[in-house]
């Protein structure tokens, strides 16, 4: 995938560097759930262009993740040739939810089995945050959770009734 | 035979997660102050993260198994953040807090002193852990010093799952028979250390003025105790008497024999190579 997709053939004017960084971004994916890119899982929070360097700030999905390193060292390796001074760091500022993850997001993570996370998560109340998931296969609500901790921190399981499958929700935070 | 592949030091040590933060807006004793309160809350997360590890392998289900290996990556995660902003608080190293103390030194709270022992024994420490941490959070999440309101409002997301987990737990325990005993056992020799996480810190005065915490652990101690007596209440469980002290809950004169073995298990790596990274 170019870096310059994004270009509007017709406009013919340079990129501007920030809209390219962006474009390029899009090549990240998350290690854990290599389908979708570190810009359609929300964790990318800004993207700072100055004179010869290049800031990107990430928002880790859960604290003790530890695919964020690989994801600072994979957008660091990515951006390597849009300036001399490239540097990915990990922000706090405001909490990373799954309501950052994009709708395109949320299609890849449907493709790949995965359940997207419900709309929920306000952080002060318990009981939205374990809805209804819809079964990624075919589309059933009638699932259940089967345990909050998955695979990884970031992923729940859950059963479909309708078609008797298992699947792994991307946990509402 | 190809060149051996390079050996690469893990990323984390080098560069702490944590944004930098000026520590010079604090003054020096309210400074330290904030030390003493981020040191028992990293303790607390480390060490109990350390105890929930030793389900790995052996809980008595699958699902558990996984659960508790979360939970405890859960913890350590949030220890690491807040022993990196300690060690920026102090100038010194998130590495040599966690691993580089004698067992002596570690201001965990008494309720996580004791060993793993059965399953209900773990969940109810679990229990009353997580319900007394979701208290604290609360009383931090608006904190005056920012950087800890951020990663507090982060944390305290993560703690959400804990806590329904082990509410779901509670439940099914405190149904009848046997889970039921066992459950009652536990809590009644948990209870004298349930409040253990209020314990006072020294010059808490200092951190309530400047906002960075918004009551006495105290007053904190109170709300948690009201909210335990709640919970047992409806679940139909004895509520033990008396009523716990907080006032003593972190400094012991010695930590227990069960820490003193954790505390072999998790700095092993880090007594037989000092600064290895793996």
């Amino acid at each position: 995938m170019s870096a310059l997709r994004t270009v509007d053939p017709s406009a013919g004017a340079p990129m501007p560097l920030e809209q390219a960084i962006w474009a390029a971004l899009e090549d990240v994916s998350d290690p854990e759930i290599p389908t979708i890119s570190v810009v359609d899982l929300g964790v990318v929070r800004r993207v700072e262009v100055g004179p010869g360097r290049v800031r990107v700030e990430l928002l880790p999905t859960f604290v003790g993740c530890p695919a964020i390193d690989l994801m600072r060292s994979a957008v660091e390796e990515r951006l390597a040739g849009f300036a001399p001074d490239v540097e990915a760091v990990v922000s706090f500022a405001e909490p990373w939810t799954s309501q950052r993850i994009t709708p395109q997001g949320h299609m890849r993570l449907r493709e790949s089995g995965f359940g997207p996370p419900a709309p929920a998560g306000d952080g002060e109340s318990l009981l939205p945050m374990l809805p209804v998931a819809p079964c990624p296969y075919c589309g059933s609500l009638d699932t259940s959770i089967q345990n909050a901790f998955g695979p990884t921190l970031c992923r729940a399981i859950y059963h479909c009734a309708a078609c008797r499958q298992p699947f792994e929700q991307f946990k509402t935070v | 035979m190809t060149a051996t592949p390079e050996r690469r030091s893990t990323r984390q040590l080098a560069r702490p997660d944590l944004p930098r933060f000026d520590t010079e807006e604090l003054d020096p004793p309210t400074r330290e102050a904030l030390s003493g309160l981020l040191l028992t809350m990293a303790d607390d997360e480390f060490v109990l993260g350390f105890w929930d590890s030793e389900w790995t392998g052996i809980a008595p289900m699958l699902e558990e198994d996984v659960a508790f290996s979360s939970l405890a990556q859960d913890e350590i995660g949030h220890a690491r953040l807040l022993f990196e902003m300690l060690a920026q608080l102090r100038g010194s190293d998130a590495d040599d807090l966690a691993f580089g103390r004698t067992a002596d030194e570690y201001r965990h709270c008494r309720l996580l002193d004791h060993p793993r022992t059965d399953w209900a024994f773990s969940v109810a420490r679990r229990w009353l852990y997580d319900t007394a941490d979701a208290v604290r959070l609360g009383a931090l999440r608006r904190s005056g010093f920012v950087p800890l309101a951020q990663i507090v409002e982060k944390i305290r997301r993560e703690e959400t799952y804990h806590l329904m987990h082990m509410d779901v737990w509670m439940r099914r325990l405190a149904q009848g028979g046997e889970p039921r005993e066992r459950l009652e056992v536990a809590l009644a020799s948990l209870w004298p250390d349930a409040l253990s996480v209020f314990a006072p810190l020294p010059e808490e005065d200092l951190l309530i003025e400047a906002g960075i915490l918004a009551a006495p652990m105290s007053g904190l101690a109170d709300r948690h105790y009201e909210q335990l007596r709640g919970v047992l209440s409806s679940l139909g469980l004895t509520v033990p008497e008396p009523r716990p002290s907080s006032q003593d809950g972190r400094d012991r004169a010695k930590p227990s024999e069960s820490f003193r073995w954790l505390w072999g298990e998790f700095t092993m790596v880090h007594r037989l190579e000092p600064g290895a990274t793996w």
